[in-house]
């Protein structure tokens, strides 16, 4: 119920977007992620965007999971 | 997909588990709360993966699931009433009350649809003039803002048929309604990762300070929700229980603040009723005052009789914890998803649907 799945920003208009999620686009609402920009991957969750996914945080989180499993 | 692939990486996976089993020596037992985290701990079966001294546990949250049977009584009473069209997510429909379900009021001539969206239930308003649109409000802080979001749009653009029920619920208080029952014992708990990525980390820090259980808060691919094994592992084992995001590209400590102010703005926090735990106090949210021209609950006067709940079904006693459905005489035999007695078997993040199809018992 609480699924939510990642989805790249195309375009805005208002607080309407075209998102691509996998290939298929569809429109979603903005309304709870203002700061959204073109680019940015937002977790998509019942047509609203619930959060901007931050890209820098996963890839500090990919470095880190390779350091612990290589430290073992 | 981006964001996904990379956290369901086997490799990864193998050498997480590796480190698990080298660090863990204690007996402890986890709780994942979240319904999709139950799925994705089966579907990938991280708990057989997982060492014999690490006892999982699922949690209720699962917002078709708790749904009392009285609120969905209520909501089978609207379905009944004249130019109304009820609208839901999926799952909701088919949940027994105590005496019909959605799925079988709309078999006797009620309108109910199913939406993916409470967009797509303002659009029906809009199409609809002449009816009054309901939207059964579940879920928890994940969706909430979202029909909030609906309200004020609905305000902005001057709909005046669209009507929620509001039943939805909150995370935080209903860990702490099943911790003071004191039926489980827990050790660390693996938060929901998406309410948090709207409420954030900080409504967690009670547990482990008054508590002293050790939180992560985890995304939903199986490396993430290995890696916050991990973090739970570590806290345990060193006796310094925190709360600690381990899935950290979708949640920050304090939330999404955009998301929290238009919930705030619609609702205000009241008692909730939970299926198979009742009512718990500060664990729901209702529609303000000033959005009430928007509340089903105050714009149909709805009364219903004593809810039943179904004979011989342990929901109740699954989503506190305390029983599993394989402990349950209906499972397999009288309940399937195809014929599902409890909300827990027809929800597909229901525990007994996820035990049912990926889980001991399943006889695959």
């Amino acid at each position: 119920m609480c699924l939510a799945i990642p989805a790249l920003i195309k375009s805005i208009e208002g607080q309407q977007a075209v998102a691509d999620i996998e290939g298929v686009t569809r429109e979603i609402s903005l309304q709870l992620t203002p700061e959204a920009k073109v680019g940015d991957y937002v977790l998509l969750h019942t047509g609203y965007a619930i959060g901007v996914i931050d890209a820098e945080e996963a890839e500090e989180t990919l470095k880190l999971l390779r350091e612990m499993t290589e430290a073992g | 997909m981006k964001y996904v692939n990379e956290y369901r990486d086997p490799e990864l996976g193998k050498k997480l588990l590796e480190r698990i089993r080298r660090n863990s020596r204690k007996h402890i037992r986890l709780m994942e709360f979240c319904g999709g985290h139950t799925v994705a701990i089966f579907k990938h079966g991280l708990r057989q993966l997982l060492p014999s001294n690490i006892e999982m546990l699922s949690g209720p949250g699962c917002p078709v699931c708790v749904t009392a049977s009285m609120d969905l009584d209520r909501a089978i009473a609207m379905a009944k009433l004249p130019d109304v069209i009820i609208t839901s997510f999926g799952d909701m429909v088919r949940v027994p009350g105590s005496r019909s379900s959605l799925q079988k009021a709309k078999a006797e001539g009620a309108d109910v649809r199913i939406v993916y969206s409470a967009q797509d239930a303002l659009k029906m308003a809009k199409e609809n003039p002449d009816k009054a649109i309901i939207f059964i409000g579940i879920g928890f802080e994940t969706t909430a803002p979202t029909i909030a979001a609906s309200i004020l749009q609905a305000e902005q653009e001057e709909i005046k048929n669209y009507f929620v029920l509001s039943l939805h619920k909150t995370c935080p208080p209903i860990m702490k309604a099943i911790l003071d029952l004191g039926e489980v014992k827990l050790d660390g708990i693996i938060c929901p990762g998406h309410v948090s990525a709207v409420i954030g980390s900080r409504p967690y820090q009670f547990l482990a300070d008054d508590y002293q259980i050790a939180c992560a808060v985890s995304g939903f691919e199986p490396v993430d929700i290995l890696l916050a094994v991990d973090s739970l592992v570590e806290q345990i084992e060193s006796g310094q229980p925190k709360v600690e995001i381990t899935y950290r590209r979708g949640v920050k400590e304090g939330g999404n603040p955009a998301a929290l102010k238009l919930m705030d703005a619609v609702f205000e926090v009241g008692s909730a009723d939970w299926r198979g735990i009742g009512v718990v106090p500060e664990s729901g949210l209702q529609i303000r005052k000033r959005y009430e021209g928007f509340d089903a609950a105050k714009r149909f006067d709805i009364k219903v009789s004593t809810a039943k709940e179904p004979k011989g079904c342990i929901c109740g006693a699954v989503l506190r914890g305390v029983s599993t459905p394989l402990e349950c005489k209906l499972f397999r035999r009288l309940c399937t998803p195809e014929n599902p007695i409890g909300p827990c078997m027809v929800s597909s993040e229901g525990s007994c649907a996820t035990y049912y199809q990926y889980g001991e018992g399943s006889g695959r």
